[in-house]
């Protein structure tokens, strides 16, 4: 399994000195890799080059690299998170790509995530969504029994499915609106098939759809994109129950 | 020399906690809005004790590294989290959770702490459930279980392979409603670099805005420490690639002693090393050794072809296969504690029985669990982790492979151990309190529960065990005469000088103008942590790392190369910072192995070990915890104190988990 080919890539990558510079694409070329090294170890092994010249790293979030913290947010050759499906960025290994290839490398495109540095963005709105709603209001130490109410396995498993959300962004930055819908319905789908978030569900997805436009997302048109590009699968099937508790909770008021 | 006190209740274990919430000091609800305490950190711990602390009216100020609380390593913890809730009816108990898990640490932990954990473990997963936790449950409605290692019960609540990444969800919600209410001031893409200390106690942090670049001061009347382990100390581990840990060597520093360092837990089944290029090390849960069965041929003949690439896995029929931890652990078999299956991996690749390219791997093998329970049911368990193993390895572990004499055999897995938790950290006492009055530590940034060896499932439970049900007590026993002390004024001399101090380190750091990278010369760091000081320890290995250490130090000092301005983002200077503080850390675990002159969990030092491997304790001379004080240079050997260990309910044995 482990090959240790040689291959060249080239990689035109955004560069940005600051969120109020001018930015522009660099290409590097030749770029030495091998099929087993990840697409972030590529970078890594770019940035080791650029030091050794005395010129600054390319910076771009990162952390876990497997596949769970959000953290990495990287458009390359017009997809979030690359090529691969179900995979973020830092999952994308370089057997993705041909010997010769140009891989051409932005940041997240998106009014609500302007760019810090390079390609890094700043995803604070997606935060600010949370913080609008996101929860059970209950104070640590009050809760009852874990086994006091029982929760139907699907329902369990369904909300798992849409608790799985990482909130890395990609669906805002392939949606041409710029929405922020699949990332809101995860959360609001997950609480409202549970009954611990039953209790305020009409009072959490009015609050949470408020703080989304309020933030400058766009509007969802349903073109899929968002669900097509999720590294994790999450289903538009959570925003038609968002839109569905958005109406009763509006309808109720 | 100093004294330890750790502070451990009276009377019998059992009892302690509950004594201890009777006659402790509390703060009054209008008290505690006059009160601030700096949380850093928002991983399970530093995220549940935030928010615990804000829903009881103290004002929080909450610093993360990442672009958001939710991005913090606790999230891809992947098996479960343990409690000893016994909804399985099979025997748990809150005295089995503690025994297994002193068992599990090879008697090195602390009683009195360990129980508390398992005492508040169930109180976990009632917080969790009602956070809207969505743990996998029964067909019923009620909660699912499964076993991990080092149990005989199954006591792991889980939520597919992602469980860590739910509960640290759950604190992070909890978080956001503190943070909308305006008693959490939450601070993104900031780094602590030092405590500051003014008349003898901890009363705010300069921490590093890593966008401006800029330093800023922060006054507090507690500062607690939630930074998480020491674990890329070895350049290559499981940690997330920010992981570091400065801001526990930057309470070391100020005289929180370190303990423990040379608790390393390494985890049996990763992902082997392909090559010189990779930046980090992925981890297959434990959860896998429920159903996979770890092996290597048993003819050595059959691994030089596997090394060699003339043959696969798949094609070495059952019976020249050596299930070697079920041949030598019949009663736990592939669910031994994670040192132990570790080491007899290690065993094994060291005798010549690897089966990669590199020698350094074994099997991990579902064809057994494929036949019998249908690959349906195999995926539906296991599905995300053999997605995960294939876009790495290019290997379906879920494939038939190849059918000899009727049986059915699937692609196995390769896997090797590999750094993953340090069991060791800041010294605290039972309150969490460190050496430094007003500085707690929480989580894996402390020492206190694992003791030598950590079980798996059990870094959740500690983690959400300080922040919610037990630091949020004890810190009002500090705090409590405090409610007359004014807020702090962070541009006091104190503050001034402490950011100057931090201004100052930045410059000589930039002003070094070598040749190499950061990551060049901690790559060197992790090869020195993992020959010398990683799976299997002896006194002349310790030394060398010793030696070879402080010139790695004088190489950084003279020799490293930072690029651009300390204006403005610059992630190699911040990544600097962290390389210097990790090679004090890795003479602190040396030091500490060294010492330690005994084989006991995660310390293995190869002279001390019984006739058939496994490791030999020594309690006569080492029944204590090794806590190291700082000498105001990090040139200067560090002092050992002791803490002796006292166990009053459990007799001190040899593990056995053979019979």
């Amino acid at each position: 399994m482990a090959t240790d080919n040689i291959m060249k890539v080239n990689l035109k990558v955004w560069r940005q000195a600051g969120p109020k510079e001018k930015g522009g694409f660099v290409t590097y070329e030749n770029v030495e890799t091998t099929p087993d090294t990840s697409f972030l170890e590529t970078l890594d092994i770019l940035n080791e080059s650029l030091i050794e010249k005395g010129q600054e790293p390319i910076v771009f979030d990162h952390d876990c690299r497997e596949g769970i913290c959000g953290m990495c947010s990287l458009y390359i050759n017009g997809h979030p998170h690359g090529p691969a499906t179900g995979a973020t960025t830092c999952q994308l290994y370089m057997r993705r790509f041909k010997n010769g290839d140009t891989i051409t490398v932005e940041p997240w495109r998106s009014a609500a995530f302007p760019v810090i540095k390079d390609l890094m963005v700043n995803r604070n709105a997606f935060d600010q969504i949370q913080q609008a709603g996101g929860y059970v209001s209950f104070n640590c130490g009050g809760a009852q029994d874990a086994n006091a109410i029982p929760i139907s396995k699907v329902d369990a498993d369904e909300a798992m499915d849409s608790a799985t959300c990482i909130g890395c962004g990609a669906c805002v930055a392939a949606c041409k609106n710029g929405s922020a819908m699949l990332f809101v319905s995860a959360k609001v789908s997950q609480f409202a098939l549970l009954p611990q978030g039953r209790v305020e569900a009409a009072k959490r997805v009015k609050a949470m759809v408020a703080k989304m436009d309020e933030l400058g997302f766009g509007n969802c048109t349903n073109t899929r994109a968002c669900e097509a590009e999720c590294p994790k699968r999450v289903s538009i099937s959570n925003i038609a129950r968002l839109n569905r508790e958005f109406i009763c909770a509006k309808l109720k008021d | 020399m100093s004294t330890i006190d750790s502070k451990i209740p009276e009377g019998p274990v059992a009892e302690k906690w509950t004594n201890y919430k009777a006659h402790q000091k509390l703060v009054n609800p209008a008290n505690k809005r006059k009160l601030d305490i700096i949380v850093v950190g928002t991983g399970l711990a530093g995220a549940s004790a935030a928010s615990t602390l804000a829903e009881m009216g103290f004002n929080v100020l909450n610093f993360c590294i990442q672009d958001s609380p939710r991005r913090a390593h606790s999230i891809a913890a992947q098996g479960g989290i343990n409690a000893a809730k016994n909804y399985q009816n099979d025997g748990d108990s809150v005295y089995r959770l503690f025994y297994d898990t002193v068992k599990g640490g090879d008697y090195r932990a602390r009683e009195a702490n360990v129980y508390r954990l398992a005492e508040v473990s169930n109180n976990i997963i009632d917080q969790c459930v009602a956070q809207g936790v969505p743990f996998a449950r029964e067909y019923g409605g009620l909660l699912a279980n499964r076993s991990f290692g080092g149990a005989q019960v199954s006591r792991t609540f889980y939520a597919k392979g992602q469980t860590g990444q739910q509960l640290l969800l759950g604190a992070y919600s909890s978080l956001n409603r503190q943070i909308k209410a305006g008693k959490v001031k939450s601070y993104n893409r900031y780094e602590m670099h030092d405590v500051v200390m003014v008349d003898g106690r901890a009363r705010g942090i300069i921490a590093k805005n890593l966008v401006t670049g800029k330093f800023e001061r922060f006054a507090a009347h507690a500062v607690v420490l939630a930074t998480g382990g020491y674990g890329n100390t070895y350049f290559l581990s499981t940690n997330a690639m920010g992981c570091n840990c400065s801001a526990a060597i930057a309470a070391y520093r100020k005289g929180a002693y370190f303990a423990n360092p040379s608790y390393v837990q390494i985890h049996p089944t990763c992902i082997p090393v392909h090559g010189d290029k990779q930046s980090k090390l992925t981890l297959m849960s434990e959860s896998l050794r429920n159903d996979g069965r770890i092996w290597v041929p048993k003819n050595i003949e059959d691994a030089k072809k596997l090394q060699k690439g003339e043959i696969k896995g798949s094609d070495i029929p059952e019976e020249d296969r050596d299930y070697y931890l079920e041949r030598r652990y019949p009663a736990f078999g592939n669910l031994v504690p994670r040192d132990v299956a570790s080491r007899a991996a290690k065993e094994r690749c060291d005798k010549g029985f690897g089966v990669n390219n590199t020698g350094l791997a074994v099997f991990l093998d579902f064809s057994e669990a494929i036949n019998r329970l249908g690959i349906d049911v195999v995926r539906q368990r296991y599905g995300n982790l053999f997605d995960m193993y294939e876009e790495i390895s290019d290997v379906n572990p879920g494939e038939l492979a190849k059918e000899i004499n009727g049986v059915k055999y699937y692609n196995p897995m390769m896997i090797f151990p590999a750094i993953h938790y340090t069991m060791g950290g800041l010294w605290v006492d039972y309150e969490l309190q460190t050496s430094v009055k007003g500085l707690f530590a929480i989580g894996e940034c402390n020492f206190s529960d694992h003791g030598a060896n950590r079980l798996g499932a059990s870094a959740l439970m500690q983690g959400l065990a300080d922040g919610y049900f037990v630091l949020p007590y004890t810190i009002q026993n500090y705090l409590s005469d405090q409610i007359t002390v004014p807020r702090f004024n962070p541009d006091s001399k104190e503050f001034i000088d402490a950011q100057k101090k931090c201004e100052a380190d930045e410059d000589a750091l930039m002003n070094i103008k070598g040749k190499r990278s950061v990551d060049s010369i901690h790559k060197e760091l992790g090869h020195i942590m993992w020959e010398y000081v990683g799976m299997g320890r002896t006194k002349e290995s310790l030394e060398t790392a010793l030696k070879k250490l402080k010139e790695l130090r004088k190489e950084f000092e003279t020799n490293l190369f930072i690029p651009g301005t300390k204006e403005g983002m610059n992630i190699e200077l911040d990544k600097a910072f962290h390389l210097k503080d990790f090679i004090v850390m890795g003479e602190l675990i040396a030091f500490d192995a060294l010492n330690r002159n005994e084989s006991c969990g995660g310390h293995f030092r190869e002279e001390y070990q019984t006739e058939e491997g496994e490791a030999k304790r020594d309690d006569e001379n080492y029944f204590y915890v090794g806590c190291w004080n700082y000498q105001n240079s990090d040139d200067k050997e560090p002092e050992l104190l002791k803490e002796p260990l006292k166990y009053e309910a459990i007799k001190v044995q040899t593990r056995n988990y053979k019979s």
